[in-house]
C-alpha cells in the first residue's frame, strides 16, 4: 500500500494547472478528490510521474442554477450535493446518487467532476448525468469545450478529454416542471461499487405520458449505458406498470456485464431490469405520475 | 445478580466504564507500529503471485540497488541457520521462506530491509524471481484422488495429500441408531473460509541487542509467554535462550485467533534483526493480512441426524474435510486434531453420536485459527443448529418445539455428552423461552403464514447454541506440551491500591476493568485503585494466553484464587489487630470484623498498611500472592438466539428485521461489557452468514483478498440486536463464571442460516450454504418460479 514515487504540483490557478498538463502531458494525472487516484497508485496499479493537484485552483466548486442549467464546479465535493438545499429539493436523483457514493468519509473529499472523469463504468455519477441529459465543460489553454455526456465514455477507464484538459463543470438542463428521477443502486455493503443500478429521469406531459425519459446503468457493461431504447419506448406513452415493465426489460437487454465477485452475468442483466423498474415508477412518482 | 459490594469498590455486577477506553479512544493507545525505537528499519515481503510453483531463482541485484535498501533475506539466508522451516503447534513444518518451491498464492518469498518504508516497497517490486509454475490443488475432494499431485515433497514417502484423521464417538451404536430410526434427514454443509480481519494487521519490531546478547520483540500477539518458548525452542540452536527473550505485546487492536500464530515474518524479522544488529519493523498491509494470515471454517461437512416420528432425535454421524492449506498449522490448543469439534451433539441429549474429519494439504495458505470460537466449535454448531432445522422440516415440526423435546433437561447437568463432555450446567429451556418470549414467537408465525399467503417471503430461524470454552484442563489441552493454565499475581501496596499481573492479553475484551472487578470483589479494594498489566514476558507470570473465551474461566479463576489468599493472610493480620481468634472473625467485602461485635472491625486498608508497618510477630511481612489455575473442566455457555427475516423478491436482498439473543454465560462481571461482546460477536457472526468469504479460483488465485470483496460489515448493514441473558452458574468455577467472548459469534450464524432457509421451506428449500448472498437466494427465487 506504498506508491512508487511520484513528483506532486499543486498550482494555485486553473493557467498553472493546464501548464503543468501540457508540460508533462501523459505522464501527469489530475489530482481532484483522489478517492479513486491515490488507491490505484497505492496498490501500484496505477503508476503516474506527475500527479497535477487542482484542490487549490479556485472557482471550481459551486452548485447554482443560471441561464437554464444546473450547473456544478468540477471539483465540487460529494458531500455538497448532499447538503445543497437546490438538490435536496429539485433534483432528488442527485441526492439519491450521492447517499450512495461510497461511504461519508469519502464523500468529504470525492468530487463529481472526479467521479466522472476517472471513467469507471462502476461509478455512480455517469448513469445519473446520462439520465438528465448532462453536458461536461472541458478547459484547455485552447479555451472550453462542451462534451455531451452520450461521447464522454469512450472505454474502460477512459474519456473524450485530452491530456491537456480539465473538467471544469457539468451542465445539467434544468427538468421542466413534472419532472422527476431516482437512482436505485443495489450494492453487497455501503461503500461498494454497485453490482446493478439505475438512474431514472423522467418529464411527463399534459396528460400524464411520458414526454421525456432518461435512463443510466451503472457497471453494466464496460463503459455507463445509456439505455436508448428503453428510453425511446416510453416516450409518449403513459408510464403505468405495463410500460414500465417493458423498458426495464429493453434497459435489462442493453447491458454487457462481466462476471465478478459481484455477480454472474445474468444476475446482473436481471438486476439492471428489476432496478430499472423500480427506479422508473419512483420517477414517476417524483414526477407527479402514478 | 445483585452486585455484593458497593458501586464505590465495583465488585462482580457493576457496569463500571472501562479503564482501558480513556487511553483507547482518544488514540492515546500504544499499538505495535506506534513504537519508534532510536536505529529502527523497515522490513517488507515479496510474496508469491503462483499458488504452486518452483523458484528456479530468486535475483536481489536491482533490488539492493534502490537507495535505503539494506538486505534481502531469501531462504537461502535462513537456510544457513537452518531457520528456513519451523514447526506448527500440530507437529507439522511450515516454511519461513522457501529455497524450492511456493506452495499458495500470496506466500512469503523474500523480505527486503530498508531504511524506510518507501524504500522497503520500492526494494519489493525490485526483486526478481523466476518461477516454474507446478500443478494447483484447490479442491480437498480432488486433492485426495489417486491422481492428485503431491504438495509435500518436502517429505519423505509422502505418497497422498491426507494430513490426519480423527474420530469420536461410538460408530456401531451410531450406526444402529440410523438403521433403526423412523426418519434419518442427511445434509452436507460447507462452511467457507474466513479471515478475522481485525483492524490491527500483524507486525512486530525485532530488536536484537548484541552486546546483551537480548532479543525484545514487540509483537501482535495473544500469547506472549507461550511465543516466547516457541522462539526459545525453535531457535535455540543459533543461540537463543529463553531468559535472553523478552516478548512485549502492547495494545493490541483485535485478535480473534488470528493473532495466536507465529507468522513467518515474526521469524523473519527476528533474524534480519540479529544478523543486522538493528531493530527491525515489520507492520502487514491489509492484503498481505487477509490473503496470507491464518483462516478459519472451510470445513466441508456432511451430517446424518437419525429421529423417531414424534421427532426424538436418536443419532448424529457427522463426517468432515478439513482443508488446512499446505500445512497443518492450526492454531489448536487442544490434544484433538480437530478441536472441540465433537461439541457438534449441541444442547441435544443423544444417545449416540459419531464424528470424523479428515484433514487435507491443498495449495492454500494455512491454518485454521479458531475464529473467535474454541478451536472448530462454531463449525460443530452450524452443523447440530442447521440439522436440527433439516428435521424440523422433514417432520413438519416446528423448530422450536423440536428443539424443546430434546433438549439435555436443566435437571441431567452435569451432563455426559455421547461424544465425552460433561457440560457443567444449563437451562437450555429457560433459554429459548425467554427468546421466545421477548420476540413474540407464535405472533410471527400467524404473521408467516399471512404473508406467504400474500406471497410474501418471512423467515424466522432458531439457534440454540452450547459452548465449550476456557481451555483448559490440562487432561486434554496443551500447546507443545505446555499445560493451558493460566496466572495472576497480586501484590497489594501500603496505602491499600494494588497492581495485579496476567498470564493473558487483552485485545479489546476489557480485562483491564473486568481483572480488577474481580480482585475487587474478593478483597473490597475498589477496582480504580487495582492497576492491571499483561503482555510482558519479563514481568508478567506464565500464561498461555488469550483467545478461545479462556481469560475469565482461566486467569479470572487465578485473580480470584490469588485474592482469596491474601484475604486469608489479611485474616491472620486482622485477627492480631483486633486481638481475637482467627474464628472470631467474619468477612464482608473489605473488612474483617469481630462476630457478635460488628463495631469491632479492621477495614481491608488499615490490614494492607499493617502487613507494612505492624505484622504480626513470626509472620512475613507484605502482601502478595501468585495462582496459577489448572481448570477442573470447561465451562459451558449457552443461548438461544431468534431471527426473523424478510426477502426481496427482485434482488434476493435478504433483510434482518429483528434479532433477539438470550445468552446464559453464568455470573457476569461487568454486564455493560458482556453487552458489548454480544453485540460485536453477533454482527462477526452476521458476517460469514450473509458476506464473508475467501475462495479460490482453479488456479488458486485467492477471491476476496482485500476489503474490496472481503465484506467486512458496517453499522449499516447491522440490524439493531435485542439482548437478553439468563445466568446459570457454572458450579467448578471459583465464581462462578463462563467466558462469553465468543458465544455470539458462534450462535448467530445458523440463526441468520435458519431464517433464510424457513422463508423458503414451503418451497421445498432446505438448506442454503453461508454466505447467503442475494444472488444465492435470487437464483433460488428464479427456479422456483417466485423471482419478481
Amino acid at each position: 500500500m506504498i506508491p512508487a514515487a511520484f513528483d506532486y504540483h499543486a498550482p494555485n490557478t486553473l493557467a498553472e494547472a493546464m501548464a503543468l498538463l501540457a508540460r508533462y502531458g501523459e505522464a501527469a494525472k489530475v489530482l481532484s478528490g483522489g478517492q479513486s487516484l491515490l488507491p490505484l497508485l497505492k496498490l501500484r496499479l496505477g503508476y503516474a510521474d506527475h500527479l497535477v493537484d487542482i484542490g487549490r485552483v479556485p472557482g471550481l466548486e459551486y452548485i447554482k442554477e443560471e441561464d437554464g442549467y444546473l450547473k456544478i464546479g468540477g471539483a465540487t465535493r460529494e458531500v455538497a450535493l448532499e447538503r445543497s438545499d437546490l438538490i435536496r429539493s429539485k433534483y432528488p436523483i442527485l441526492l439519491d446518487t450521492a447517499l450512495v457514493i461510497a461511504d461519508p468519509l469519502v464523500r468529504n473529499r470525492a468530487t463529481v467532476g472526479g467521479n466522472l472523469a476517472h471513467g469507471d463504468p462502476g461509478n455512480d455519477h455517469p448513469a445519473t448525468m446520462l439520465a438528465l441529459g448532462a453536458e461536461v465543460v472541458a478547459t484547455s489553454p485552447k479555451g472550453e469545450r462542451t462534451i455531451p455526456i452520450e461521447k464522454f465514455f469512450t472505454g474502460l477507464f477512459t474519456t473524450a478529454l485530452k491530456p491537456d484538459e480539465i473538467l471544469t463543470a457539468i451542465k445539467v438542463p434544468i427538468p421542466a416542471s413534472r419532472s422527476g428521477g431516482a437512482y436505485v443502486k443495489l450494492e453487497r455493503k455501503v461503500g461498494d461499487l454497485a453490482t446493478a443500478a439505475t438512474a431514472a429521469q423522467v418529464t411527463l406531459g399534459k396528460n400524464g405520458e411520458v414526454e421525456r425519459a432518461g435512463i443510466g446503468l451503472t457497471n453494466a457493461g464496460p463503459t455507463p449505458i445509456k439505455a436508448t431504447q428503453a428510453e425511446n419506448y416510453l416516450q409518449g406513452k403513459k408510464p403505468d406498470d405495463t410500460a414500465i415493465t417493458e423498458a426495464a426489460r429493453l434497459a435489462a437487454q442493453a447491458t454487457a456485464p462481466t462476471v465478478d465477485r459481484r455477480g454472474s452475468v445474468e444476475y446482473k442483466r436481471e438486476m439492471a431490469r428489476v432496478l430499472t423498474a423500480r427506479a422508473l415508477t419512483q420517477a414517476v412518482q417524483w414526477a407527479g405520475g402514478h | 445478580m445483585v452486585p455484593q459490594t458497593i458501586a464505590e469498590v465495583g465488585g462482580m455486577g457493576h457496569s463500571i466504564k472501562r479503564k482501558e477506553d480513556p487511553r483507547l479512544i482518544r488514540g492515546k493507545g500504544t499499538y505495535v507500529d506506534d513504537i519508534q525505537l532510536p536505529g529502527m528499519v523497515y522490513m517488507d515481503i515479496v510474496r508469491s503471485p503462483f499458488a504452486h510453483a518452483k523458484i528456479k531463482s530468486i535475483n536481489s541485484e536491482n533490488a539492493l540497488k534502490v537507495p535505503g535498501v539494506l538486505a534481502v533475506i531469501t531462504g537461502e539466508t535462513l537456510a544457513q541457520y537452518n531457520l528456513h522451516w519451523m514447526p506448527t503447534l500440530m507437529s507439522d513444518t511450515q516454511m519461513v521462506l522457501p529455497t524450492e518451491k511456493v506452495m499458495y498464492q500470496a506466500q512469503e518469498v523474500a523480505a527486503v530491509i530498508a531504511s524506510d518504508r518507501y524504500a522497503a516497497a520500492d526494494g519489493v517490486e525490485a526483486v526478481e524471481v523466476e518461477y516454474d509454475p507446478l500443478p494447483v490443488v484447490v479442491d480437498p475432494f480432488k486433492a485426495l484422488q489417486p491422481d492428485a499431485p503431491v504438495l509435500r515433497t518436502d517429505k519423505e514417502g509422502k505418497k497422498d495429500n491426507h494430513i490426519f484423521h480423527w474420530e469420536a464417538g461410538d460408530n456401531e451404536g451410531t450406526n444402529r441408531a440410523i438403521d433403526e430410526a423412523d426418519v434419518v434427514v442427511k445434509q452436507d454443509i460447507y462452511l467457507p473460509r474466513i479471515h478475522v480481519a481485525s483492524i490491527e494487521t500483524c507486525g512486530c519490531i525485532a530488536d536484537f541487542d548484541r552486546v546483551m546478547g537480548k532479543l525484545t520483540v514487540y509483537m501482535t500477539t495473544q500469547a506472549p509467554h507461550a511465543v516466547r518458548t516457541v522462539f526459545a525452542l525453535v531457535a535455540g540452536h543459533v543461540g537463543l535462550s529463553e531468559e535472553k527473550i523478552r516478548i512485549i505485546s502492547p495494545d493490541i487492536g483485535g485478535g480473534f485467533g488470528g493473532k495466536v500464530p507465529v507468522y513467518p515474518g515474526y521469524v523473519i524479522a527476528v533474524a534480519a534483526s540479529v544478523v543486522l544488529g538493528k531493530p527491525i519493523k515489520w507492520i502487514e498491509d491489509r492484503i498481505e493480512n487477509l490473503q496470507a494470515d491464518s483462516f478459519a471454517r472451510d470445513y466441508h461437512i456432511t451430517a446424518e441426524l437419525a429421529a423417531k416420528k414424534d421427532g426424538t432425535m436418536t443419532g448424529l454421524r457427522i463426517k468432515t474435510l478439513a482443508d488446512h492449506g499446505y500445512t497443518d498449522a492450526a492454531a489448536n490448543p487442544s490434544k484433538f486434531p480437530a478441536g472441540m469439534f465433537s461439541i457438534c451433539t449441541g444442547s441435544y441429549d443423544f444417545k449416540h453420536a459419531f464424528a470424523e474429519v479428515d484433514g487435507v494439504y491443498t495449495n492454500k495458505p494455512p491454518g485454521g485459527i479458531a475464529y473467535r470460537c474454541s478451536f472448530r466449535v462454531t463449525e460443530a454448531v452450524h452443523a447440530i443448529e442447521r440439522m436440527t432445522d433439516v428435521l424440523a422440516h422433514e417432520l413438519k415440526m416446528d423448530a422450536a418445539d423440536l428443539r424443546l423435546k430434546n433438549f439435555i433437561p436443566a435437571d441431567k447437568f452435569p451432563y455426559k455428552s455421547a461424544l465425552g463432555w460433561e457440560y457443567d450446567s444449563g437451562n437450555y429451556h429457560g433459554a429459548l423461552e425467554k427468546a421466545m418470549q421477548k420476540i413474540g414467537y407464535a405472533g410471527l408465525r400467524k404473521e408467516q403464514a399471512e404473508k406467504r399467503k400474500a406471497g410474501e417471503l418471512m423467515g424466522i430461524g432458531i439457534s440454540s447454541f452450547t459452548e465449550i470454552v476456557g481451555a483448559g484442563p490440562s487432561k486434554h489441552f496443551d500447546i507443545l506440551g505446555l499445560k493451558m493454565f493460566d496466572s495472576c499475581e497480586i501484590r497489594i501496596h501500603p496505602t491499600g491500591k494494588a497492581i495485579a499481573r496476567f498470564g493473558t492479553k487483552s485485545q479489546g475484551q476489557g480485562h483491564e476493568t473486568t481483572y480488577a472487578q474481580i480482585i475487587a470483589e474478593e478483597l473490597g479494594i475498589p477496582a480504580a485503585h487495582i492497576e492491571i498489566e499483561e503482555g510482558d514476558t519479563d514481568t508478567a507470570p506464565y500464561g498461555l494466553g488469550t483467545y478461545a473465551s479462556r481469560s475469565t474461566p482461566t486467569a479470572g479463576a487465578a485473580g480470584a484464587m490469588a485474592a482469596r489468599k491474601i484475604r486469608e493472610k489479611a485474616k491472620k493480620i486482622a485477627a492480631h489487630l483486633l486481638e481475637v481468634a482467627e474464628g472470631d472473625l467474619e468477612w464482608e467485602p473489605g473488612k474483617f470484623s469481630v462476630k457478635g461485635a460488628p463495631q469491632k472491625a479492621k477495614t481491608i486498608q488499615e490490614i494492607v498498611f499493617a502487613a507494612y508497618t505492624n505484622h504480626p510477630p513470626g509472620m512475613e511481612p507484605g502482601l502478595e500472592a501468585v495462582s496459577y489455575y489448572d481448570p477442573p473442566n470447561l465451562t459451558f455457555p449457552f443461548g438461544s438466539y431468534i431471527c426473523v427475516v424478510d426477502l426481496d423478491r427482485g434482488t434476493g436482498e435478504v433483510k434482518i428485521r429483528r434479532f433477539v439473543a438470550v445468552d446464559d454465560c453464568g455470573n457476569i462481571i461487568n454486564p455493560m461489557i458482556v453487552d458489548g461482546q454480544i453485540h460485536g460477536g453477533l454482527t462477526m457472526g452476521m458476517a460469514p452468514a450473509l458476506l464473508e468469504e475467501i475462495s479460490y479460483d482453479e488456479n488458486g488465485n485467492v477471491q476476496g483478498g482485500s476489503f474490496m470483496d472481503y465484506l467486512l460489515p458496517t453499522a449499516v448493514e447491522t440490524p439493531q440486536w435485542e439482548t437478553d441473558k439468563t445466568v446459570t452458574p457454572s458450579p467448578h468455577h471459583p465464581f462462578g463464571a463462563k467466558g462469553v467472548g465468543e458465544s455470539a459469534t458462534v450462535g448467530a450464524p445458523p440463526a441468520i442460516a435458519n431464517a433464510i432457509v424457513d422463508a423458503l421451506a414451503h418451497l421445498e428449500v432446505r438448506h442454503i450454504d453461508i454466505p447467503i448472498t442475494p444472488e444465492k437466494v435470487w437464483k433460488i427465487l428464479k427456479e422456483k418460479g417466485v423471482a419478481l
